[in-house]
C-alpha cells in the first residue's frame, strides 16, 4: 500500500517533472478513445496541438478561440486567489452578454469611440451585479458562494432563453436570437486576414494588468494573503470580508467583459449558444495555471489551439471534435491529482514488512523462553 | 481475595500491559521520539511528564495508531503488536482522550460513545443508552445520554471521552493534558474517577506538564527531554523539585535580570486597561479587567487556560471587540480598534496562535513586511529591492535560519518565533502583548525568547506576558495579575509571590 | 383549466430523477464530500443505461450498466477527494465536464447524431391516474428514500458517514477508516445519481439527446440544501421543485399565463433556494467538515 507524507522541503526540479508526468499520463489516457475511433494517437495530438500553430488562418483561429476562456480563466483565478470559490463564470459570462446586447440593440447609433467602451462597461457592471448576492451572502454570512454562484448559472441561461423567447426575439425571421447590435458595437479585427478582435487584446491587458496588480502591489500581496490563509491575513490587519468582496465583483466584472467580448467581437447579436460551457472551461483554465495570470494566458492559448485542432481532427481524421474536451478535462484531473505529489510523498507502507520483523522477535523469545 | 483478583495481581507482576521498545520517530529533521523505551502495569497511573515538545504526545499517538513510528515496537501483554491505526488500538484495548477532543458536537452523548464499537448494521439506541448509564455510574459520574455534545460543558465533554474508551472495555486509557482544560473541582473529580478505573485493573498513561498533578495522582513516572526517557521512577515520595530538575535537564530556570526599575510606579503607564469586559458563552469571558504595564516593565498574566486569557490577548491584539471598558497604549484611546489601530499606537502583538497569526504560505520576507507594506510603496508599486534588502537585515539581526523566500510553512518553532519577535521588535513598539511564547519550543530557542523579553524591558518597554507555564512567570515578571473566570483575582509583586499562594488564586480559592 | 390528478402524475414523474440524484447528494455531502460530478456522474447514466438497454435491448440490463457507470464516477471522485485530498470543487467540476465529454464523444461515435429510440421500461397500472407511475418512482419513493433516511439515523454505518462529515478526526480516533467511509458514500451516491440520470433515457424519454441532463444534478445540489442535508427534506423540495415545474407546463396553456415566459418559472426554485439560504442566514449548519479532505498527520 501506498502512503503521502507530508514533504518537509519541495525539490526545484519536482513540479516540472510532475507536468511532465502528467502530460505523459493524459497521452497514455486518451490514447484509447482516440484508437476506438480508428485514429492514431500520435496522429490525433499532432493535430491537436502542433498543426493549428502551422498556418496564419489555424493560427488566428487559436486565438479567436482562447479570447473567451481569457476572460473566465482570469476571472476565475482572481477570485480563487481571495478564496472565493466562484463557480459562477458562466452566468456572469452571460449577463454580460445580454448587457451587451442590450446596449448595442437599445443605443444602437452610437459611434465605436463611445459604443465599445460603453458595451464593456455595461457588461463588467452586469458580471458584478451577477455575483453581487452570492458575494454579499459570502461576507456578511459565510453562506458556502459555491453552490449560490453555481446556482445562478442555469438563471442566466434561463434570462437568456427568456429573452431570446420572448421581447428580444428576432422580428424579422421570428429566430430565438435576438437582432443585430449597432455597428458601432463591433469590435474591429486587430489582425488582419484573421477574426482576432479586440476582445483579445482587451483580455491580454486585463491579464497584464492583474499580473502587475497581484506580483508587484500591496493590493495583491494583500489579497493573495487572504486567500491562502485568511485568519493570518485578520490578524494582519486586512480587511478580509472587504478584500473578498472586492475580488469577487472584479471576477464578475472580468467574465461579464467576456460575455461583451463574445457578443461584440464574434456573433454581433446574442443566441442561445453565446457560450459554450466557457465559465466551467475557465475553472479548468485557472487551475491548470495555478491561478497566476501569465499561466492562464498560456493555458488559455493551448486550449484554445486544442479546440481548435479538435475541430480539424474531426473533418480530417473523423475524431469528433468531443475529443478536445476529454483531452483537457483529462489533462485537468490528472494534473491537480498529479501535482498533491508537491505537498505529500508517496511512501510504500511496510505494514507487511513490519508485522514479518515483530512475528520473527516474537519466535526467537518462544525460542529463549 | 478472589481467584480471579490474585490471577490478575500475579500476571501484573509478570507481564506488563503495555511495552513500548525502542520507540524512534521523526518528523523530518525533527526528531520527537528517540529510542523511547516505556511499560505500564495493570492497576497503575504511570504519568508522562516532560516539558512541551518533549514528546509525549507524539508518543501516546504512536501507541494508539494515530502516528506510525519510523522503528521500534509495541508488546501488549507480552506480545508483540502491530497497531497502524486506532482501530488497531481499540481491539487491542487501548482507549485514548486526545487534548483536543475527538468529538462528533452535532450528534449525542450516546451516539459519540458508541461510534467506535458500532458495526455496520443496525444500531439500538435504547441498549445502548442503557449500556452509557451503566458505564457512567461505573465511573461515579451522572451524565444525560440524550444531550448533544456540543452543549456540554468542558468537564462533561472529558467524562464523555472516558466513558467512550469504557464502553469498549479498554485495559489501557491514555490521557493527554487532562488537566489543561479543566476548573480545578473538575480535576479533583477527573483524579477520582481515575482512581477509580485503576481499581478495577486498568492501567491509565497521564500526560503532564504539571509537576503537582504528576505527584498526587501517579504511581510511576517516566519524565521526557528531548524526545528520550530520562528516568523512570516512583511517584510515592518524589521530590517535585527532583522531577523538575529531570524534566528541564538544569536548575530551574535561573534567567539573570537586573533588579527592577527603581521606580516602575512613577514611570507613566504604556498600556492601560480598564474595567474591560468580554462577552463570552453563559458567563462573560472576560469581566471588569483592569490592569496597567508601565515603560520597562512585565507584568505577568497567570491562570489556569480558558479563564479569558485569550479573549483578553484577542482585544489587545485587535481582532476581538470588547463589550465594555478601556484600551489605551501609550496614553491613546484605542478601545475597540482593529489590529492597525493597534500597531499604530505602539503595541506590539505575539499571539498563542503562531500559525493562525502568520502568512504561512507566504514567504519570512513578505511576513516581515506584512504589516508595514505602504512604507516600501514606490509610486503604486513595491520596492522588492528595499523589501529584500530589509529583510535580509531583519534575518541577520535576529538570527532566523532562512532565507527571505522560505514560507514560513516550512520553518521550525523556534524560527517561527524568532520571526515573529522580529516582527514585532524592528517596529520598536511601546508596549509588548506576547501569549505562551515558549510553548512547544526546545529549551534553546525559549532561552532566545526570554533574553528577548528580557532586552525589551530593559529598554524601557512594557511587556504582558500571559503564561501558563509558572516557572516562566515567575522567573520573568515584575508583576503577576491572576485571572480566574474572566476576572482579577489578585494582583502581586513577583518577589512576593509563591506557587502556592498563585494555585490558590488561580482556583478562586484565596477570593 | 389545470387538470390535478394529470400534474400530480406528472410530477411524480419528474421529481424521480431529482430524489434519486439529491437523495445520493445526500449520503456524499453529509460524509463531507461536496460532489460536484453530481452532473456528469447523472449524464454518464443516462448515456450508458440508454446505450446498453440499445444494444441488449433490454432497460434492466441498460439500468445495471448505469449503475455500473456511476460506480466508476464515484471512484474517479473518491481517488480524487479523498486519496488525494485534491480541491473539491476542481475535482467535481472537472469530473462533470470529463464524464459529459466522454458521453458526447462516445454518442458520436456510435450514433453520429441520428436519434435511436428504445423500449422503455412500461408504466405500471397504466389507466390509473396518479398511481400510473414507473417502477423505478415507486421504488425511488417507498424503498430508497425510506432506506437511506433509516441508514443514516439508524445504523452504524450511517454514524459513521455522520461522524466522517462532522468531524474527521473524532471518526478517525475512534477507529472508523474515514477513506474507506467516505468512498463507501461515494459509492451509493454515485450509484442513485446514476439511476437518476438513467431514469431520463430508459422511462421519461426513451432516447438520449445531447444536454439531456440540462442542469438537473446543480438542482439536486441546491435541494440538499434546501433540505438541510436530510433525505425527506430533500425530497419534500424535489417535489416542490416538479410539482413547479408540472404546474408551469400546464400553466404555459392557459390564457392568465401564456405571455408570463416559461423560464421565470424554471428559474424561480433556484432562486428560492438562494433566497432560502439568504434567509436562513448565519444558521445554516454545513456538515462539520465540508469541503475539508483528511489526512493524519
Amino acid at each position: 500500500m501506498i502512503r503521502l507524507v507530508l514533504r518537509s522541503r519541495e525539490p526545484r526540479w519536482l513540479a516540472p517533472l510532475l507536468i511532465c508526468c502528467a502530460i505523459a499520463i493524459t497521452y497514455l489516457l486518451t490514447a484509447g478513445p482516440i484508437r476506438w475511433a480508428g485514429a492514431n494517437p500520435m496522429a490525433a495530438y499532432r493535430r491537436y496541438v502542433i498543426w493549428p500553430l502551422t498556418s496564419g488562418d489555424s493560427l488566428g483561429e487559436v486565438l479567436l478561440t482562447s479570447t473567451p476562456l481569457l476572460f473566465t480563466g482570469l476571472a476565475v483565478a482572481i477570485a480563487f486567489r481571495a478564496g472565493f470559490y466562484n463557480i459562477g463564470a458562466e452566468g456572469q459570462f452571460l449577463a454580460g452578454a445580454i448587457a451587451a446586447t442590450w446596449a448595442g440593440t437599445t443605443f444602437d447609433g452610437l459611434p465605436a469611440p463611445v459604443a465599445i467602451p460603453f458595451a464593456l462597461a455595461a457588461g463588467a457592471v452586469a458580471g458584478a451585479l451577477w455575483i453581487l448576492v452570492p458575494a454579499l451572502l459570502r461576507v456578511g454570512f459565510r453562506i458556502d458562494e459555491v453552490v449560490t454562484t453555481l446556482l445562478l448559472n442555469p438563471v442566466a441561461l434561463l434570462c437568456v432563453q427568456g429573452l431570446l423567447n420572448g421581447p428580444w426575439r428576432n422580428p424579422v425571421n421570428q429566430f430565438p436570437e435576438s437582432a443585430y447590435i449597432g455597428s458601432g458595437y463591433n469590435f474591429p479585427k486587430i489582425i488582419p486576414g484573421t477574426r482576432v478582435h479586440l476582445g483579445f487584446a482587451v483580455a491580454l491587458g486585463l491579464a497584464a494588468l492583474a499580473w502587475l496588480v497581484l506580483a508587484r502591489t500591496a493590493t495583491g500581496l494583500r489579497l493573495r494573503a487572504v486567500g491562502l490563509t485568511s485568519a493570518g491575513a485578520r490578524f494582519n490587519g486586512v480587511s478580509v470580508e472587504r478584500t473578498m468582496l472586492s475580488s469577487a465583483l472584479v471576477s464578475g466584472a472580468i467574465a461579464g467583459m467576456g460575455g461583451v467580448s463574445q457578443v461584440c467581437g464574434l456573433q454581433g447579436q446574442l443566441t442561445g449558444e453565446i457560450s459554450a460551457g466557457f465559465g466551467y472551461t475557465g475553472i479548468v483554465v485557472a487551475t491548470l495555471a495555478a491561478l497566476t495570470p501569465i499561466g492562464v494566458v498560456l493555458v488559455a492559448l493551448l486550449l484554445g489551439d486544442i479546440v481548435v485542432g479538435a475541430d480539424s481532427a474531426s473533418l480530417v481524421l473523423q475524431l469528433p471534435p468531443q475529443m478536445g474536451q476529454v483531452v483537457t478535462a483529462t489533462l485537468l484531473l490528472v494534473t491537480v491529482g498529479i501535482l498533491v505529489l508537491r505537498r505529500y510523498r508517496p511512501v510504500l507502507s511496510r505494514r507487511r514488512k513490519a508485522a514479518a520483523t515483530m512475528a520473527r522477535v516474537a519466535s526467537r523469545e518462544e525460542v529463549l523462553r | 481475595m478472589t481467584g480471579e483478583a490474585s490471577l490478575a495481581a500475579s500476571s501484573a507482576g509478570d507481564v506488563p500491559l503495555v511495552e513500548l521498545r525502542a520507540i524512534r520517530k521523526s518528523f523530518g529533521d525533527l526528531v520527537a521520539n528517540d529510542g523511547v523505551d516505556l511499560t505500564l502495569r495493570q492497576g497503575e497511573v504511570h504519568a508522562l511528564l516532560g516539558e512541551n515538545g518533549a514528546g509525549k504526545t507524539t508518543l501516546m499517538r504512536i501507541l494508539y495508531g494515530l502516528t506510525r513510528a519510523d522503528r521500534g515496537e509495541i508488546l501488549i501483554d507480552g506480545a508483540p503488536t502491530t497497531i497502524t491505526s486506532p482501530r488497531d488500538a481499540i481491539r487491542n484495548g487501548i482507549g485514548m482522550v486526545t487534548q483536543h477532543f475527538s468529538l462528533v458536537k452535532p450528534m449525542t452523548v450516546t451516539e459519540n460513545v458508541m461510534l467506535s464499537g458500532a458495526g455496520l448494521g443496525p444500531i439500538d439506541l435504547g441498549a445502548a443508552r442503557k449500556k452509557v448509564l451503566a458505564a457512567a455510574d461505573r465511573l461515579g459520574v451522572t451524565i444525560d445520554p440524550d444531550a448533544r455534545v456540543g452543549r456540554l460543558s468542558v468537564g462533561e465533554q472529558q467524562r464523555v471521552e472516558i466513558l467512550k474508551a469504557l464502553y469498549h472495555d479498554c485495559r489501557v486509557l491514555i490521557l493527554d493534558e487532562p488537566t489543561a482544560v479543566l476548573v480545578p473541582q473538575d480535576v479533583q473529580a477527573l483524579f477520582t474517577t481515575i482512581r477509580r478505573i485503576t481499581s478495577q485493573g486498568l492501567g491509565v498513561l497521564f500526560i503532564s506538564h504539571k509537576l503537582r498533578e504528576v505527584t498526587s495522582v501517579s504511581d510511576r513516572v517516566s519524565v521526557l527531554r528531548r524526545g528520550r526517557v530520562i528516568d523512570t521512577i516512583d511517584a510515592t515520595g518524589v521530590e517535585p523539585r527532583h522531577l523538575a530538575e529531570l524534566m528541564v535537564g538544569r536548575p530551574t530556570l535561573g534567567v539573570e535580570r537586573e533588579s527592577a526599575v527603581a521606580s516602575v510606579a512613577a514611570a507613566r503607564p504604556v498600556l492601560d486597561v480598564a474595567h474591560l469586559t468580554v462577552a463570552g458563552r453563559g458567563r462573560n469571558a472576560v469581566d471588569d479587567v483592569t490592569l496597567q504595564v508601565h515603560a520597562g516593565e512585565i507584568v505577568g498574566i497567570a491562570g489556569v487556560s480558558g479563564n479569558g486569557q485569550r479573549q483578553l490577548v484577542d482585544v489587545l491584539c485587535g481582532i476581538e471587540r470588547p463589550a465594555d471598558g478601556r484600551v489605551r497604549v501609550d496614553g491613546r484611546d484605542v478601545t475597540g480598534g482593529g489590529p492597525q489601530e493597534m500597531i499604530a499606537a505602539g503595541l506590539g502583538r505575539i499571539h498563542e496562535d503562531r500559525q493562525g497569526t502568520l502568512l504561512t504560505d507566504l514567504s519570512v520576507e513578505q511576513n516581515l513586511v506584512f504589516e508595514h507594506l505602504a512604507e516600501f510603496r514606490r509610486g503604486p508599486f513595491l520596492d522588492r529591492r528595499r523589501m529584500r534588502d530589509y529583510a535580509e537585515n531583519v534575518i541577520r539581526r535576529f538570527d532566523i535560519k532562512a532565507q527571505p523566500t522560505d514560507t514560513v510553512a516550512s520553518l521550525s518553532g523556534g524560527n517561527v518565533q524568532k520571526v515573529l519577535l522580529a516582527r514585532v521588535l524592528t517596529r520598536e513598539p511601546k508596549v509588548v502583548v506576547v501569549a505562551q511564547p515558549t510553548r512547544g519550543l526546545d529549551v534553546g530557542a525559549a532561552e532566545y525568547v526570554h533574553r528577548q523579553l528580557l532586552d525589551l524591558r530593559k529598554v524601557g518597554t512594557g511587556v504582558l506576558l500571559v503564561s501558563e507555564d509558572l516557572e516562566e512567570l515567575l522567573a520573568l515578571c515584575d508583576r503577576l495579575v491572576v485571572l480566574f473566570e474572566g476576572r482579577v483575582t489578585g494582583e502581586l509583586a513577583a518577589a512576593d509571590a509563591t506557587p502556592e499562594g498563585l494555585g490558590l488564586l488561580m482556583t478562586g480559592a484565596a477570593a | 383549466m389545470i387538470d390535478i390528478p394529470d400534474l400530480i402524475t406528472a410530477m411524480f414523474v419528474s421529481a424521480t430523477v431529482l430524489v434519486y440524484a439529491a437523495a445520493g447528494e445526500v449520503v456524499t455531502e453529509r460524509a463531507g464530500v461536496l460532489n460536484l460530478g453530481i452532473e456528469g456522474t447523472m449524464y454518464s447514466g443516462a448515456f450508458v443505461g440508454f446505450t446498453v438497454a440499445d444494444h441488449t435491448g433490454s432497460p434492466w440490463v441498460g439500468l445495471v450498466a448505469a449503475i455500473g457507470a456511476g460506480v466508476v464516477a464515484a471512484l474517479l471522485m473518491g481517488l480524487l477527494t479523498v486519496t488525494l485530498g485534491v480541491n473539491q470543487h476542481v475535482s467535481g467540476i472537472g469530473t462533470t465536464l470529463l464524464l459529459i465529454a466522454l458521453c458526447d464523444f462516445s454518442n458520436r461515435l456510435l450514433y453520429s447524431g441520428a436519434s435511436v429510440y428504445i423500449k422503455p421500461f412500461p408504466q405500471l397500472f397504466q389507466h390509473t391516474p396518479i398511481a400510473s407511475q414507473y417502477l423505478l418512482t415507486y421504488i425511488g419513493f417507498f424503498v430508497v428514500v425510506p432506506f437511506l433516511a433509516w441508514l443514516l439515523t439508524r445504523t452504524g454505518f450511517g454514524l459513521r458517514i455522520r461522524a466522517v462529515g462532522e468531524n474527521p478526526e473524532a471518526a478517525d480516533v475512534a477507529g472508523i477508516s474515514v477513506a474507506r467511509t467516505r468512498y463507501a458514500a461515494l459509492l451509493i451516491g454515485g450509484v442513485l445519481m446514476a439511476v437518476g440520470g438513467a431514469f431520463l433515457t430508459l422511462a421519461m424519454v426513451g432516447t438520449f439527446t445531447l444536454n439531456i441532463t440540462n442542469g438537473r444534478g446543480w438542482v439536486a445540489i441546491a435541494l440538499v440544501i434546501f433540505g438541510r442535508w436530510r433525505i425527506w427534506g430533500a425530497v419534500v423540495g424535489a417535489l416542490l421543485f416538479a410539482g413547479i415545474d408540472a404546474l408551469q407546463l400546464q400553466l404555459a396553456i392557459t390564457d392568465t399565463f401564456a405571455h408570463v415566459p416559461r423560464e421565470i418559472m424554471i428559474a424561480a426554485p433556484y432562486v428560492v433556494v438562494i433566497a432560502a439560504l439568504a434567509a436562513s442566514g448565519r444558521n445554516v449548519a454545513y456538515p462539520g467538515a465540508y469541503l475539508k479532505p483528511y489526512r493524519r498527520l
